[in-house]
């Protein structure tokens, strides 16, 4: 279980590592604007290619700021990382509530196939 | 990143509309018969779901020097199979069109075929071959969520340059010109969505292995488990 978490933590730390690196060795800096969304650069690669292209249609709604932008950005990452935690945190909570059950009810700790079976039923 | 509103030639706009159409519609009705028939399955897509919200609000540096966001689709797509990334990833770019300004309505069918048909499908293909010639699982896990990250921007590159070739160089001359936009950007961001996909999954294994033996992840498992069960019977 130990060594589980330990792996764990060093696949988020690999993540962490990927994100910040470009920002630390200054990949960006050969830009006017650097990082910015790669979907605004493709806008641009549009207009290069054909100057006469306009949009023909416009967001029915845009964030009138970039910070309200980000706070919607921030509300979608917080539903989706709330709903998974929920998972986990039901998954853990059942199977804690089976193990303690088993215990009860044989008065001694379950062996790992039995607990297996009731996870698989319930 | 998605293709922004109005960018799309309405022809081409109207075209990914009709092809992404009937892969959404029959992704609803196997969703809906996958709810049916195994109702504990729901939570479970839920948070397939909730993995693709959270990784495509995640906008990352890389290293060209811009930011883009992976998809999140590989791991659905390996639960689930592929149709069900079709709603699922159409929920979660109507959520962006709708309240971020971010892709579009207009530009929705050819960003709904990258990232829910697409990426998802190229993952699974990739999935299920690995998991044929026994490669372990979460190395094939790793892969299929790289290559539906990665797949899905180099449709997406595909997309913008069948309707803005370059009047050069024509359609490989602007591949080349948004590949290097959007495929480069997202070779790193790849490799960390693989890594949480895997994360993600261990977490399952430890959690879910009821589940994951239903679903079929777990192949091994679900045999000694039908041994026990005849066994017990």
């Amino acid at each position: 279980m130990r060594k589980n978490t330990r792996i764990n933590l060093l696949l988020l730390l690999a993540v962490a590592a990927l994100a910040v690196l470009p920002l630390a060795l200054g990949l960006g800096d050969h830009k006017k604007e650097p990082f910015t969304g790669s979907d605004g650069e493709a806008e641009t690669a549009i207009t290069e290619i054909e100057p006469d292209y306009k949009p023909w249609f416009s967001p029915l709604y845009e964030p009138p700021s970039g910070e309200i932008e980000s706070a919607l950005f921030s509300l979608q990452a917080a539903l989706g990382a709330g709903v998974l935690a929920y998972y986990f945190g039901l998954r853990r909570g059942r199977r804690q509530g089976e193990r303690r059950a088993l215990e009860g009810a044989t008065g001694n700790p379950a062996p790992g196939s039995a607990e297996e079976s009731t996870a698989e039923r319930s | 990143m998605h293709i922004a509103e109005g960018f799309l030639p309405p022809a081409h706009a109207v075209a990914w509309g009709v092809a992404s159409a009937p892969f959404v519609v029959h992704g609803v009705r196997s969703l809906t018969r996958e709810v049916r028939e195994h109702p504990e399955s729901t939570l479970l897509l839920g948070a397939s779901g909730a993995f693709t919200f959270v990784l495509s609000a995640l906008k990352l540096p890389s290293v060209t020097g811009s930011c883009s966001h992976p998809t999140g689709t590989g791991l659905g797509a390996i639960l689930f199979r592929p149709p069900a990334m079709a709603v699922l990833g159409t929920i979660t770019l109507l959520f962006q069109a709708l309240l971020l300004a971010h892709g579009g309505l207009t530009t929705l069918g050819a960003n709904v075929f990258s990232m829910a048909i697409a990426g998802p499908w190229a993952g699974y293909t990739v999935y299920r071959l690995l998991r044929r010639y026994d490669v372990p699982l979460m190395v094939a896990v790793f892969s299929a969520a790289f290559v539906a990250d990665l797949s899905t921007y180099c449709v997406t590159s595909v997309q913008l340059a069948l309707a803005f070739p370059d009047p050069g160089s024509g359609f490989l001359g602007a591949l080349g010109k948004f590949g290097s936009i959007f495929a480069i950007t997202q070779v790193p961001l790849a490799v960390s969505e693989g890594l949480l996909t895997v994360l993600v999954m261990r977490l399952l294994v430890q959690s879910s292995k009821g589940e994951l033996t239903r679903l079929g992840v777990l192949l091994a498992e679900k045999q000694s488990r039908t041994e026990t069960e005849a066994v017990t019977r």
